[in-house]
């Protein structure tokens, strides 16, 4: 129940939103929202039927980044430790 | 699926795993408070990629499974009453009362209504002014503000038929009563969409008052494992405090329009936690302006039966961090999902039901 979904908003009627996630299609309330700050394409996080948090497409990105740089280091310790035929961690 | 399967990345999980094996020295209790990150946990393995310093135990944030029996009585109750229909979320129905369940009283010819929203049942009071629908709204912070959007349009319209019984609770009172209770743990995992209604403020007192970090996680793999590495290194630091990791949806402040209308609905009140017994200013209560929206207040709950508890279940202690399912002589015996004994294996968020389905 308190599971929540990333949906891309296809579109606005009022309060309300379609949204869509993987090709599944659902209704989402937007009173918890400013509608004014919403469009389609954002992506919205829904609870039992409510929009309750636009998605931070800035913060989401930046945390993707550092997913990458993460694992850059981490094919990096893995070359090491073949070339060393020495475990580090 | 965008923002779902980059959280999920395989490699990025393991990456994270060795930064944490590399750092953790000490060993640490990590609780995930909610019910939500438990399901990842165990369905996704995590347990198994982290070193043997860091142990994780789940804790009160399952909304089903800390509700009271007598919760559940009264449901029934009110289900029995004339022209009531109960209009609830499917997790509710088959959680065991002291004699029944609402799954059951449906077979017994009750009219028990399974809705995705709150505000289906709101549609089916005003479709049906001959009837009485009850909603049984259970839930944290997250859950909340949707049943205060509900009432709130019930009242402005007026559809007289529509009623709620609140068992909504907020979360601090819990997370602060464990530790008062001397649960050892060292940090808690902080449930992520708790937080994006209330901020971060709600935690603030933890780190102050008891010494312990919370990071507020998001629930895919890749989200837990960066919360366990921040806490472990607030921990190794030395440096307890509130963090985000859930950036791309918690905003510091939270949701301010989410937490008006539910200030305006509710007033904070004692309440009854499964393991943790009464907290102090930990449930919601429907406002006396918003009383005729009240099922309480509305319905007659007569013949509602005694409380009894199911012998030898332990969901008190599992809620608790005390225990883990398995150390419950019903586990996966007497007590599985399909013939549910206690309310921590109906639920989906339910640490036995957890442990039943991906780490028997
Ligand atoms: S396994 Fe069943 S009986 Fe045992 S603690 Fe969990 S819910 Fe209760």
């Amino acid at each position: 129940m308190c599971l929540s979904i990333p949906a891309k908003i296809e579109q606005i009627h009022g309060e309300t939103a379609v949204c869509s996630v993987g090709g599944a299609t659902y209704e989402a309330n937007l009173q918890m929202l400013s509608t004014e700050t919403l469009q389609p394409g954002d992506y919205v996080l829904i609870h039992t039927g409510f929009a309750i948090q636009k998605l931070d497409v800035e913060e989401a990105e930046a945390s993707l980044k550092a997913f990458a740089d993460f694992k850059k280091l981490n094919e990096d310790m893995d070359r090491e430790e073949k070339e060393n035929n020495q475990r580090l961690i | 699926m965008k923002y779902i399967d980059e959280y999920r990345d395989r490699e990025t999980v393991q990456a994270l795993a060795r930064e944490i094996k590399r750092i953790s020295k000490r060993p640490v209790k990590l609780m995930e408070v909610c019910g939500g990150h438990t399901m990842s946990i165990q369905k996704f393995g995590l347990p198994a990629l982290l070193p043997e310093t860091v142990e994780l135990i789940s804790g009160p944030g399952c909304p089903v499974c800390v509700t009271s029996r007598s919760y559940i009585d009264k449901a029934i109750a009110f289900c029995r009453q004339k022209d009531v229909v109960i209009a609830t979320y499917g997790d509710l129905i088959r959680v065991p009362g002291s004699e029944s369940t609402l799954e059951k009283e449906r077979a017994g010819g009750a009219q028990i209504r399974v809705v995705y929203s709150i505000m289906d049942a709101l549609q089916m009071a005003r479709e049906n002014p001959d009837k009485k629908i009850v909603f049984p709204g259970i839930g944290f912070e997250t859950t909340a503000p949707g049943t205060a959007v509900a009432i709130l349009e019930a009242y402005k319209e007026g559809v007289p038929n529509f009623f709620v019984f609140s068992a909504h609770k907020v979360m601090p009172p819990a997370m602060a009563a464990l530790i008062d209770e001397g649960v050892k743990i060292n940090g808690y995992i902080g449930p992520g969409h708790v937080s994006t209604i209330t901020g971060k403020g709600i935690y603030m007192d933890i780190p102050v008052k008891f010494g312990l970090g919370v990071v507020i996680s998001g629930f895919e793999p890749v989200d837990l494992m960066q919360s366990v590495l921040m806490l472990v290194r607030q921990i190794e630091d030395g440096n307890p405090q509130v963090e985000i990791q859930y950036k791309r949806v918690v905003k510091p402040d939270g949701n301010v329009k989410a937490q008006q209308m539910m200030e305006e609905v509710f007033v904070l009140g004692d309440d009854w936690w499964r393991g943790l017994g009464i907290l102090k200013k930990s449930g919601l209560k429907i406002r006396p302006k918003y009383a005729a929206h009240d099922a309480e207040v509305n319905i007659s709950s007569e013949g509602m039966v005694a409380l009894r508890e199911p012998k030898g279940c332990i969901c008190g202690e599992v809620l608790k961090g005390l225990k883990k399912p398995k150390d419950c002589t019903l586990f996966a015996k007497a007590c599985t999902p399909r013939d549910p004994v206690g309310s921590c294996m109906v639920s989906g968020e339910g640490a036995c039901q957890a442990y039943y389905l991906y780490n028997r």
